[in-house]
């Protein structure tokens, strides 16, 4: 897991201290002070494939844009079609840069037809609302609203029985990436069906003095379902195993929106926005390279930073990789020369100066049963 | 009571990387302590040398991977690989579950049996890894 510091003392989220009391080992994140763990990541990670895992994932940063001109701004910095969005409806977009590249991969939600919400990585919250301040026009107020916003995500296939005594809003009619402002636990939330897991589940924005309370009584109530307290350690091989990008790794400022594979976010045909000419460009020539996942066929675990290599030559770079508890395969994503990016191709991880093979596969590597 | 029940036995040798050492007729079983699996968490990888191997004290000489970080293993003493617990290929929780006991990974031939005599005892052990978690 890599995240970018910010200077100073690790923050702290409203659940830190229930994660302290919880025995969460703590470590720092993106210049948070975060559990990565309470009982150990694999059975985490099988909590939430089996019954639920709680996170808390309050560092991640909120961005709150208001105004008549809210829908244009949104669709002139981001690369998905807000204007398909409906109230109540959320989807997986990115802020890019001129050049196609990630400023961030965010989450869009459509509070009205003049308030959107933008859910952005914790370690580049600044780095959002600033470039996001920079390319306001019209009448549109922009907002880091991240100190507002505590977030609780409950996921995995018992999430929602677990979740429905706490709350009176209709779960089942909260289909896949939509929201319902509602209340959790007595306490004003906006409850959204969509998580970083690959399965089931929900995430919960609140008011920070709330959260502790909700995260109690939702642990409380839920233990008998098996639902487990769980770290960002859980958090980064689930959304492994689930073939979901984590920024600062598998894409940044130097891979573009449509490298990373993620071309079905990228509407080019929506109008203008940064970034847009580049990735015309880039689809026409086609990519150069392609984000992949593989699964090692020798022993071994490519991780992070290793070289990828094909015949003798380097050819591109391991950007996550892990042991995926659930699929029980060591895992990982790669940028590779597009000729390599096919399912069945193969090349090497070079793991501690020796290549081991390893072989492309269709990601994501888990999907759920639906 | 099998090893696996002591966070620090009595009866073995420590080093600075967490490995230890426990001596019988100039034959050292080498493993990493209990304090190590417990950071590591889920270990779900471990790469050893080959019977025969040689081995130099303060070297590695194989590899541990847990789902979170890699780690080098580092050979408490001098020798020659004797023995390798090759049931850790198959099952490298092991190590997580008896670190001082099934857990155990490789058992070297000494070259030296004083070596044993720079590693720290089990109080100084226990005091190290107190001093390391505060």
């Amino acid at each position: 897991m890599s995240g970018q510091a910010s200077g100073g003392a690790p923050k702290k989220t409203p659940l830190h201290a229930l994660a302290k009391e919880l025995g969460g080992r703590l470590v720092d994140f993106a210049g948070w002070e975060m559990p990565v763990q309470f009982s150990s990541v694999i059975e985490e990670h099988m909590a939430v494939r089996t019954a639920a895992g709680l996170f808390d994932v309050s560092h991640m940063g909120e961005i709150e844009v208001e105004g008549q001109d809210a829908l244009a701004f949104v669709q002139s910095v981001t690369c998905n079609d807000a204007s398909r969005l409906a109230d109540g409806q959320a989807h997986y977009s990115a802020l890019t840069t001129p050049e196609g590249t990630f400023v961030d991969d965010i989450l869009v939600y459509r509070r009205g037809p003049d308030r959107f919400l933008l859910v952005v990585n914790a370690g580049n919250t600044d780095k959002d609302f600033e470039w996001a301040r920079r390319h306001v026009s019209g009448k549109v107020k922009v907002e880091n609203a991240s100190a507002r916003w505590a977030q609780i995500a409950i996921q995995g296939p018992r999430a929602e029985e677990i979740l429905r005594p706490h709350t009176p809003a209709d779960l089942r009619g909260i289909a896949y990436y939509h929201f319902a402002e509602t209340r959790v636990g007595g306490a004003q939330a906006l409850l959204s069906r969509t998580g970083y897991t690959g399965d089931d589940g929900f995430e919960i924005y609140l008011a920070p003095a709330a959260s502790e309370g909700v995260a109690r009584a939702l642990l409380d109530g839920g233990r008998s379902s098996g639902l487990l307290p769980c770290g960002l350690g859980a958090r980064d091989t689930l959304r492994l195993e689930a073939g979901m990008p984590l920024y600062g790794n598998d894409i940044d400022e130097t891979t573009t929106v449509l490298e990373a594979g993620l071309g079905w976010i990228c509407k080019l045909d929506k109008g203008p926005f940064v970034g847009r000419e580049a990735l015309l460009r880039q689809k026409t020539a086609g990519p150069k390279r392609r984000r992949v996942g593989f699964e090692m066929v020798d022993r071994g675990i490519g991780r992070h930073g290793y070289p990828v290599r094909f015949e003798g030559r380097e050819v591109g770079q391991v950007t996550s990789g892990t042991f995926g508890p659930y699929v029980k395969k060591n895992i990982g994503m790669a940028y590779v020369p597009p000729e390599l990016s096919g399912t069945g191709a193969r090349f090497s991880v070079v793991i501690r100066e020796r290549d081991a093979a390893a072989v492309v596969v269709p990601t994501p590597f888990y999907r759920r049963a639906r | 009571m099998s090893k696996g029940d002591g966070i620090y036995p009595e009866d073995l040798h420590y080093t600075k990387e967490h490995e230890w050492l426990g001596v019988s007729g100039g034959v050292a079983t080498v493993g990493i302590t209990h304090y190590a699996q417990s950071e590591l968490g889920d270990i779900v990888y471990v790469e050893l040398p080959q019977v025969g191997a040689a081995v130099v004290a303060g070297e590695p000489f194989g590899t541990v991977e847990s789902v979170k970080a890699v780690s080098e293993l580092f050979a408490p003493t001098s020798g020659t690989v004797a023995e390798v617990n090759g049931a850790l290929t198959e099952h490298p929780e092991t190590v997580n579950r008896d670190p001082y006991g099934e857990g155990w990974m490789i058992r070297i031939k000494m070259a030296d049996a004083q070596e044993v005599q720079g590693l720290m005892t089990t109080p100084a052990y226990r005091k190290y890894v107190e001093d390391e978690a505060n």
